[in-house]
C-alpha cells in the first residue's frame, strides 16, 4: 500500500536502534526488554518456589552465601533477608520492566499508529528517552540489590509496596532504597512521557475518516491506561520523594514521632496503584477483543459498551484504592464506601467478558493460536475477578487479607490474565512485526503447558490462603506443605514453557517461513493488515481514509 | 453512631446453616485429627471457627459468595465450551454479523447488579458487626515488635503487667508444640468473654491476626487500633504476623490460650508475679524507644 520511496535509507545496525525515533524499531527494543526481564523475574520466582516446596529453609541458606557473599554463620538471617528482597524485586520488576512494557510501550508503540493509519507516533524523539529511561531504572534496581538495606544485609526486602516504617530509615537505613526509589522515579518518567506521546497520537492523528467511535479497541484500551497512568504516576512520585526527603532530609511526612503518618504513604501509594492495576489489563482487553473479531470472523460484538466499559473501569479504579488497606484500621463508614465502589467495578468488567463471549457466539471460529490464548484469558480473568469480588468485601477480607489468596486472586488477573493477553498479543501481531510464521503447533503446545502450569501454580493457593497461611513468608507451618508442593511443580513446568517459547521465536526466525500481508484471514480488519509484514520503515505516506458509517 | 448489640447472632436460619456447615466439615475431616485453633494438613478451606464472627465469616464465604462465584465460573466456562463445539468454523461456516442486541446488553448489564446487591446485604452487616466493638469484659493491649509481640494486661482488671511473647526456636520444641507457632508465653484469656484487643506497634508496622478468631488488624506506630472476639471454646488459638516487617516476619507468631474462668484467675495471679519483674529486668529491649 504504502511504501518508503519518498525517504532516505534508513539507518540500520546499532544506529538504527540506539538513536531510534522510529515507533516501530522502537516497539521491538521495548518487547525485547521484556521478554528479557520476563524471564530474570519468571526465575526469581521459581526460586521463591523452589524454596517454599517444603517447609523449612531449603535453598536461599546456599544462594545467599553465593549473591550476598554472606558468611556460613550469618548465611540464615542473609537468606532470611534476600527471601524479602527477591518478592520485592519480582514484584518490581513483572510490572514496572515486563508488563508494562510488553503491552504499552511494546505493543503500544508499534500497532497504535499502524491501527488508527498513522506515520508514527507524535513525539518521535520523546518516543526514544521514553525507552532509554528503562534500562537505566532497571539498572538502578539492580544496583539496589547489593547495596545496604536492612543494617548488615543487603538490597531492599520490603515488599513492592514499600510501606514506610519499614523502607524508611527505621527499617532499612542504607542506600539500597534510596537507588530504587530513584529508579522507580527514572520508570515512572519513562511511563509519563510515554502516555502522553501515546494521547496525543490517538487524539491528532488518526487517519482521516477514524472517529474516535471507529477507533480500535486496542487504542481504546490504550487511551484509558495512558490516562491512568498520567493522572497516577504523579501521585506515587510525591509519595517518593516524601519518602526520599524523610530518608535523607528530616522531614517526617511518614514518621509519627514527627507528627507524620506511615498510612499517608498508604493512600498515595494504593492512589497510584489500583489503577496501575488497570493499566496493565486494559490494553490486554483491547488486544483480547482484536482476536476474538478477528478468528470469530465477527466484528466487536457491542463496540461502544465495549470501549465506554474500558472507560468506566478506568474512572471507577481512580476511587477504590482503599480496598487494599482494609486491615489498617479505617472507619466503619470508610470500609462500607470502598466495599460498595469495589463492588461497583465488576459490572462493567462482567459486561466486557459477556460482549467476548457474544462476539464468538454465531461466528465461524477458527482455532489458530492467538484464539487457544484469547479464549484462556477469558476464562482465567473471569477466576481471578470472581476471587475480587470476594476481596472487595472488607468482611471477607479480613480473613484473606495478607494471604496466599490474595496472591492467587492477583496472579490470575496479572500472570494468567495480563499474561495471556501478552502471548496472545505475541501470536497474533508476531507475523506482522517479524514477517514469519511460527509453527502454529507448537504454539499450542506452548499454550497448554503454560495453561496448565499456571493453574496448578495458583490454584492451590486459594488453598492455602483459605487456611491462612500468610503471604511473603520464607517459611510456614507445617500443615500447609501439600498445596505448596503442588504449586511449585506447576511453576517449573510454568518454566519451562517460558523456554519452550523462547525456542518457537528462535525456530520461526531460523525457518524464515513468510507470512504476508494478512496470515489470518478476512476475519483481520484493522489497519495494520493491510500493510506488508513486516511494515515498510515508514507507513502511510498516502493516509488512509476511513470511509462507511460504521465498521463496527 | 448507631451501636449494635453484642448479641450479633446469626439468625436461626443462618445457625442451622452453620449446623449444616459444622456437620459437613466435621464429616470431610473425620479421621484428620486435628487441634483448634490452627490449619490441618492439605485444608482447602478456612480453620475452624472459634468466635461468632469468625462463623458469621464461615456462612458469608461459604455459603453466599463461594457459591455464587463458582456459579459465575461455571456459567463463563459453559457458555466458551458451548460457542467453541456450536460456532467454530466446521459447524457453522457461515458467521453471522449481529453486533448489538440491546435487551441481552442491559441484562447482562442489571444481573450482575443484583449479583451484587445480595452479596451486598450479608457483606455490609458482618462488616458492622466486626468492626462496632461491644460492651467488653476484658482488654488486653498488644504491641508488635520486630519480631515478637508484646501482651499488656491493664492493672484496673487484676493485671497491670506486660510480657513478651516469642516463638520457641525449631531446636526447643517440645512434643504437643508446633512449628514456627508455639511461643514460649501465650496470651491467656477467659472463655466466653468479649475482649477488646487494642493494637499498635513500636518500630514497623505488623499486623495481629488470628485466623479462627477471624480478625486480622495492622499494628501501625503511632496508632492504636482496636478489635475484640468471644471464643467460645477453650484451646490454643494461633495466628501469623501479616504485614512483611523485615527479616523474621514469619518468625513472629501470636498464640492465645483461652481457659475457664477459674484458670484465668489463677494465671492472672501468677503471671503477675512472674512478670511484675519485668519493668526492672525486661526479657527483650525493643529497638526503637
Amino acid at each position: 500500500m504504502a511504501t518508503a520511496s519518498a525517504h532516505p535509507a534508513h539507518p540500520t545496525g546499532l544506529k538504527r536502534y540506539l538513536f531510534s525515533t522510529n515507533h516501530k524499531d522502537i516497539g521491538i527494543l521495548y518487547l525485547v526488554f521484556a521478554v528479557i526481564a520476563g524471564v530474570f523475574g519468571a526465575f526469581l520466582s521459581i526460586l521463591m518456589r523452589m524454596e517454599l516446596q517444603y517447609p523449612g529453609i531449603q535453598i536461599f541458606t546456599h544462594l545467599a552465601q553465593i549473591v550476598d557473599g554472606a558468611a556460613p554463620e550469618t548465611a540464615i538471617d542473609a537468606a532470611k533477608n534476600l527471601y524479602n528482597v527477591t518478592i520485592t524485586i519480582h514484584g518490581l520488576i513483572m510490572i514496572f520492566f515486563m508488563v508494562m512494557p510488553a503491552l504499552i510501550g511494546g505493543f503500544g508503540n508499534y500497532f497504535i499508529p499502524l491501527m488508527i493509519g498513522a506515520p508514527d507516533m507524535a513525539f518521535p524523539r520523546l518516543n526514544n528517552i521514553s525507552f532509554w529511561l528503562l534500562p537505566a531504572s532497571l539498572g538502578l534496581a539492580v544496583i539496589s540489590l547489593f547495596m545496604e538495606g536492612a543494617p548488615g544485609m543487603l538490597g531492599f526486602g520490603g515488599g513492592w509496596v514499600m510501606y514506610p516504617p519499614l523502607s524508611a530509615n527505621t527499617g532499612h537505613p542504607g542506600p539500597a532504597m534510596d537507588f530504587l526509589i530513584l529508579g522507580l522515579h527514572i520508570a515512572g518518567i519513562s511511563s509519563l512521557v510515554g502516555s502522553i506521546n501515546l494521547i496525543t497520537t490517538i487524539f491528532n492523528m488518526r487517519a482521516p475518516g477514524m472517529t474516535m467511535h471507529k477507533m480500535p479497541l486496542f487504542a481504546w484500551g490504550m487511551l484509558t491506561a495512558a490516562f491512568l497512568l498520567v493522572l497516577s504516576l504523579p501521585v506515587l512520585a510525591g509519595a517518593l520523594t516524601m519518602l526520599l526527603t524523610d530518608r535523607n532530609f528530616g522531614t517526617t511526612f511518614f514518621d509519627p514521632s514527627g507528627g507524620g503518618d506511615p498510612l499517608l504513604f498508604q493512600h498515595l501509594f494504593w492512589f497510584f496503584g489500583h489503577p496501575e492495576v488497570y493499566i496493565m489489563i486494559l490494553p490486554a482487553f483491547g488486544i483480547i477483543s482484536h482476536i476474538v473479531s478477528t478468528f470469530a470472523k465477527k466484528p466487536v460484538f457491542g463496540y461502544l459498551g465495549m470501549a465506554y466499559a474500558m472507560v468506566a473501569i478506568g474512572i471507577v479504579g481512580f476511587v477504590v484504592w482503599a480496598h487494599h488497606m482494609y486491615t489498617v484500621g479505617m472507619s466503619l463508614d470508610t470500609q462500607r464506601y470502598f466495599v460498595f465502589a469495589t463492588m461497583v467495578i465488576a459490572v462493567p468488567t462482567g459486561v466486557k467478558i459477556f460482549s467476548w463471549i457474544a462476539t464468538m457466539w454465531g461466528g465461524s471460529i477458527t482455532f489458530r493460536a492467538p484464539m487457544y490464548w484469547a479464549i484462556g484469558f477469558i476464562f482465567v480473568f473471569t477466576v481471578g475477578g470472581v476471587t475480587g469480588v470476594v476481596l472487595a468485601n472488607a468482611a471477607a477480607d479480613r480473613a484473606l487479607h495478607e494471604t496466599y489468596y490474595v496472591v492467587a486472586h492477583f496472579h490470575y488477573t496479572l500472570s494468567l490474565g495480563a499474561v495471556f493477553g501478552i502471548f496472545a498479543g505475541f501470536y497474533y501481531w508476531f507475523p506482522k512485526m517479524s514477517g514469519y510464521l511460527y509453527n502454529e503447533r507448537l504454539a499450542k503446545i506452548h499454550f497448554w503447558m503454560f495453561f496448565i502450569g499456571v493453574n496448578l501454580t495458583f490454584f492451590p493457593q486459594h488453598f492455602l490462603g483459605l487456611a491462612g497461611m500468610p503471604r511473603r513468608y520464607i517459611d510456614y507451618p507445617n500443615a500447609y506443605m501439600l498445596w505448596n508442593s503442588v504449586s511449585s511443580i506447576g511453576s517449573y513446568i510454568s518454566g519451562l514453557s517460558v523456554i519452550f517459547f523462547l525456542y518457537i521465536v528462535f525456530q520461526a526466525f531460523a525457518q524464515k517461513r513468510l507470512a504476508g500481508a494478512n496470515p489470518w484471514g478476512p476475519g483481520a480488519t484493522t489497519l495494520e493488515w493491510t500493510l506488508s509484514s513486516p511494515p515498510p520503515f515508514h507507513q502511510f505516506d498516502t493516509l488512509p481514509r476511513i470511509v462507511g458509517s460504521d465498521s463496527h | 453512631m448507631n451501636f449494635v448489640p453484642p448479641a450479633a447472632r446469626p439468625s436461626r436460619l443462618v445457625r442451622s446453616a452453620i449446623g449444616l456447615g459444622l456437620l459437613l466439615s466435621t464429616t470431610i475431616s473425620a479421621g484428620l485429627a486435628h487441634a483448634d485453633g490452627l490449619a490441618y494438613p492439605g485444608e482447602i478451606s478456612m480453620q475452624a471457627a472459634a468466635t461468632p464472627i469468625a462463623e458469621e465469616i464461615h456462612v458469608f464465604h461459604n455459603w453466599v459468595l463461594l457459591p455464587i462465584i463458582t456459579a459465575i465460573c461455571l456459567l463463563v466456562l459453559g457458555l466458551l465450551a458451548y460457542v467453541i463445539f456450536r460456532f467454530n468454523d466446521k459447524a457453522n461456516t457461515v458467521p453471522s454479523q449481529t453486533t448489538h442486541h440491546t435487551g441481552l446488553e442491559v441484562a447482562w448489564t442489571i444481573f450482575p447488579v443484583l449479583v451484587l446487591v445480595v452479596i451486598a446485604i450479608p457483606s455490609f452487616r458482618l462488616l458492622t458487626h466486626q468492626l462496632v466493638v461491644p460492651p467488653s469484659d476484658l482488654t488486653v493491649k498488644v504491641t508488635g515488635k520486630q519480631w515478637y509481640w508484646s501482651y499488656n494486661y491493664p492493672a484496673d482488671q487484676g493485671g497491670g503487667f506486660e510480657f513478651d511473647s516469642t516463638l520457641i526456636q525449631e531446636a526447643d520444641l517440645k512434643p504437643g508444640d508446633v512449628r514456627l507457632l508455639s511461643v514460649d508465653n501465650e496470651a491467656v484469656v477467659p472463655v466466653g468473654k468479649v475482649v477488646h484487643v487494642l493494637v499498635t506497634a513500636d518500630d514497623v508496622i505488623h499486623s495481629f491476626t488470628i485466623p479462627s478468631f477471624g480478625i486480622r488488624i495492622d499494628a501501625v506506630p503511632g496508632r492504636t487500633n482496636e478489635t475484640w472476639f468471644k471464643a467460645e471454646r477453650e484451646g490454643i488459638y494461633y495466628g501469623q504476623c501479616s504485614k512483611l516487617c523485615g527479616k523474621d516476619h514469619a518468625y513472629m507468631p501470636i498464640a492465645f490460650r483461652v481457659v475457664s474462668e477459674e484458670k484465668y484467675a489463677d494465671w492472672l495471679a501468677s503471671a503477675k508475679k512472674k512478670f511484675a519483674s519485668a519493668d526492672s529486668q525486661p526479657i527483650h529491649l525493643a529497638q526503637a524507644h
